[in-house]
């Protein structure tokens, strides 16, 4: 079981390898002549205002909310899914009856317009 | 050396680093990425302990749901006059840390001495998945039923509390 999630940690070092490979040799190739234009922020062409660490609207809080319950869902979809074909028709019901009191929640943060922009 | 012990050093490695890096980093947004690297460390180290189930409830809850909770504790309360970059500096409270800490290492270290472990001959399973499934829908219906409604509870808490304040302001 070890050695199929090594196959993860392969893939892992191979991204880490291949971001910084990339970015080391840019860094040794490339020529550098900087001057204060060069230096600037990109910004679709335009001059920035302002700096790039600022506060994000607590708009997104009650999609957090929403997002924290259905994360938690997911842990029990979890070994459900892995055990579905086995457990039967009972375990259908129980996760239909699961899904169902959750959703009953969604629509009510549907309702109450936490999903609307502000 | 086998692969699981190159595994476990690598990965205690990481996470310590990551560990440390929340401590020291002193824009608070990166500390709070080192803490992501730190819980999924934690939850690669539960995959080499054979807790697979335990490794994709670490992921979920601390490195998804913990998480964004930290994220908007940082969004939400405005540090250091609005420079990101000063945010995680803890130079006045550094000895006190020190000590609290000390102290806690050591009631913990205490008692990880004083437990009489017991190593077991048996075999670890290989698949606990299944085995968590099995259990839980068949043996734990109503408390499985109970988590839904609890959820649901906290979410419509949540939105509740949420539109009182939007009605204050």
């Amino acid at each position: 079981m070890l050695t199929q999630y090594a196959t993860i940690g392969i893939l892992f070092l191979g991204a880490i390898a291949f971001g910084s490979i990339a970015m080391i040799l840019s860094r040794l190739l490339q020529p550098h002549r900087p001057y204060s234009q060069k230096m600037e922020t990109y910004e679709c062409g335009m001059v920035t205002r302002g700096t790039a660490w600022v506060q994000f609207k607590n708009s997104y809080f009650l999609y957090a909310m929403v997002f924290l319950i259905f994360d938690i869902e997911t842990i029990f979809l979890y070994p459900w899914a892995v055990k579905f074909q086995s457990l039967g028709l009972f375990a259908i019901i129980e996760m239909f009856i699961f899904l169902t009191i959750l959703i009953i929640g969604f629509w009510y943060a549907w309702k109450e317009g936490a999903l609307e922009w502000q | 050396m086998d692969l699981q012990v190159i595994a476990f050093w690598i990965i205690a490695f990481v996470t310590l680093g990551s560990a440390l890096a929340v401590v020291y980093l002193t824009n608070i947004v990166h500390s709070a990425l080192a803490l992501i690297m730190t819980f999924l460390g934690i939850a690669s180290l539960y995959l080499t302990l054979h807790a697979d189930f335990l490794a994709a409830v670490q992921v979920l809850v601390y490195a998804g749901a913990v998480s964004i909770l930290i994220v908007f504790g940082i969004m939400l309360i405005t540090r250091g006059e609005g420079r990101m970059c000063e945010t995680n500096t803890f130079g006045k409270y550094k000895y006190t840390a020190f000590v609290v800490i000390a102290a806690l290492f050591g009631v913990i270290s205490y008692f990880i001495i004083i437990t009489p472990w017991q190593v077991t001959n048996g075999i670890v399973a290989e698949e606990n998945m299944g085995t968590i499934g099995e259990v839980l829908f068949n043996n734990f219906v109503i408390p499985f039923e109970l988590a839904a409604i609890l959820l649901t509870v906290a979410m419509i808490g949540a939105i509740v509390i949420a539109r009182e304040v939007k009605n204050l302001k």
